[in-house]
């Protein structure tokens, strides 16, 4: 591997994901440089979950390796990996309820020794996240009082409380409107430029087409097709993938894809 | 992104507001156990002035009344304090664990086994430390043989865990069924106090009283990350948190404070499950104030409902377990018929 002095956000080395007796990737091979955005598409059960959770140190992978800016999570001093890297997970039912402004002050932890608290900066910090995400008048609410577009808001604002360098996103559009869903992929865009990398579970292919730089196209049995979105998003390809054929139109600049 | 103004003033200082808040409700839970503390000192057929009460607490020598103070009244009081906070701190840690609200301590067939244990020493003829002994073994043995089943595969899902638990405790209540029905006649009431709950037979209190300290500072370092497990396993772990060591402690540690308490003053109903919830509602649900809120409360809750047991119907006992289910019941259905979900 090239030695840069600034080490990738995020590799993938020869990696082999499996589920049971499945694979869900083989082999694959990829860096995710500060900028870019690598969108990860597939049908339902091809493991889109299970890989993200594997990149995000959470799971074992059967061969290869994963490394988070140029080391392996088993070699960043424990906790600290949480500084580096995000994960937005698929909801979770809450049992307990709790404030907003505490739901999102959670991204805080990593930054904080046992004992303790969260200060006025962290206060701050977290008011700011629910301010971009349109949240800043619900600080004192219960979580349960939201609505789930609401809840998701409050869960990418938990994540972005958070800062990493690397923010893993698992269907970060669940739940949203269309204003909402492109003010979001809009401020992870934001975040690309500004030195971040970002990977993330997409379902709509045209909105990844939009504001992907390299697409991860999982087929489901084990094969994959990764790339830059321009070369990876073809109909053909899409129509595989999906078992669904798919037509491109072409308007203006961009290319849909339209289900036949 | 489409927002007008930052946060309003008044938001800003809403951590502190619940902190400070948490802070009044602390301190008026430590006076609350004061003030129990010195109504089960003083209650009782025989009537004690203030100046007992400082003598026997002070180590003079006294009447008949500092007597009584220091070696009935206090033991008993103390037991109840102790297993009360200790059983609302391990149902705390419990409904953690398992992320259900409706957990508490005898979820995973602790006081199954436990009253197995008790039951069957009894049945024995045993002497009471030997009941203390068959308790703490029977209460540990159902805790290992919960985990050894729901582990068995070494993974560990909330759902087998529990339902390991009903299971096993299910097969305690059978077994503790049929010690019932074998029993001699004499026998059976000291059993049937036993499974009620009773502190009258508390004369070991210290134990206990120490594992609550003990058992309340060794989980408040990890109470920030009981919060994030609160949130779920992935949400946790991504941030950091190492769960299957933190669940390995909460389980042990959560099963060790209710083996003792079961142990002490037998399986009392329904302290360890609604104290952590009516302690959610006045301060909600951070562990870092969660759980000393909820030690204290459960203490203060079993001490004086113990003082209640001894003194309305005196000079009947009644077992202090029924009280604090007649109490429970009521509170918990309230509890649950407002609960958002």
């Amino acid at each position: 591997m090239k030695m840069d002095a600034r080490p990738p956000v995020l590799a993938a080395d020869r990696l082999t994901v499996e589920v049971g007796r499945r694979d869900v990737c083989r082999a694959l091979d990829f860096t995710v440089q500060p900028g870019d955005t690598l969108v990860i598409l597939g049908r339902n059960g091809a493991g889109k979950t299970t890989l993200l959770h594997t990149l995000a140190g959470l799971r074992d992978m059967a061969r290869g390796a994963v490394l988070l800016s140029g080391q392996p999570y088993a070699a960043w001093p424990r906790g600290h990996e949480a500084c580096l890297r995000g994960l937005l997970a698929q909801s979770q039912p809450d049992f307990f309820s709790a404030t907003v402004l505490e739901t999102a002050l959670v991204g805080r932890h990593p930054y904080l020794g046992r004992w303790d608290w969260e200060g006025p900066e962290d206060e701050a910090i977290a008011l700011a996240a629910l301010a971009t995400m349109g949240l800043e008048s619900f600080a004192e609410r219960q979580v349960p009082t939201l609505s789930g577009g609401e809840r998701q808001r409050l869960a990418i604002a938990a994540l972005l409380v958070q800062q990493p360098r690397l923010y893993l996103l698992d269907e970060p559009l669940a739940h949203l409107d269309l204003h909402h869903e492109i003010t979001v992929l809009d401020h992870f865009r934001d975040l690309a430029a500004s030195g971040a990398g970002v990977v993330m579970v997409l379902h709509d292919i045209n909105l990844a087409a939009r504001y992907a730089s390299h697409v991860l196209l999982l087929d489901g049995e084990g094969g994959h097709v990764i790339g830059p979105a321009a070369e990876v998003l073809t109909a053909e390809r899409l129509s595989a993938a999906f078992g669904h054929p798919l037509r491109a139109v072409v308007d203006g600049n961009s290319t849909l894809f339209v289900p036949v | 992104m489409a927002h007008g103004q930052v946060a309003k003033p008044g938001a800003t200082s809403s951590i502190r507001q619940v902190r400070r808040r948490a802070g009044l409700v602390l301190a008026g839970l430590v006076l609350a156990a004061l003030a129990a503390f010195a109504w089960s000192l003083s209650a009782g057929s025989l009537p004690v002035t203030f100046d007992d009460l400082s003598t026997a607490l002070s180590g003079g020598e006294g009447s008949m009344e500092v007597d009584i103070i220091r070696s009935l009244r206090l033991p008993r009081a103390v037991a109840a304090f102790a297993c009360g906070g200790l059983l609302a701190l391990a149902g705390a840690l419990m409904q953690v664990l398992l992320r259900n609200p409706l957990a508490d301590p005898y979820v995973l067939g602790i006081s199954g086994g436990a009253a197995v244990g008790a039951l069957g020493a009894i049945l024995a003829g045993a002497a009471s430390g030997w009941i203390d002994a068959g308790a703490f073994i029977g209460a540990l043995g159902a805790t290992l043989l919960v985990f050894g089943l729901a582990h068995g595969d070494g993974s560990w899902t909330q759902t087998r865990l529990l339902l390991t638990g009903v299971i096993v405790a299910a097969g305690c209540g059978a077994a503790v069924a049929l010690m019932l029905s074998l029993a001699p006649e004499g026998r059976v009431k000291g059993m049937l106090f036993w499974l009620m709950g009773d502190a009258s037979g508390a004369t070991r209190p210290w134990p206990a009283l120490a594992l609550l300290v003990v058992g309340l500072l060794l989980a408040m370092p990890f109470a920030r990350e009981l919060n994030l497990l609160a949130r779920g396993e992935v949400t946790a772990r991504s941030l950091g948190v190492r769960v299957g060591r933190l669940r390995g402690l909460v389980y042990g540690l959560g099963s060790l404070l209710t083996a003792i308490a079961v142990t002490t003053v037998g399986s009392v109903g329904f302290v360890g499950l609604i104290v952590p919830h009516l302690v959610r509602l006045l301060i909600g649900n951070d562990q870092r104030l969660l759980l000393p809120a909820a030690t204290l409360a459960g203490g203060v809750l079993l001490c004086a409902a113990d003082t209640a047991a001894r003194t309305v119907v005196a000079p009947i006992q009644l077992p202090v377990g029924v009280l604090t289910a007649l109490i429970g019941v009521p509170v918990f259905l309230f509890l649950l018929a407002r609960h958002p979900r």
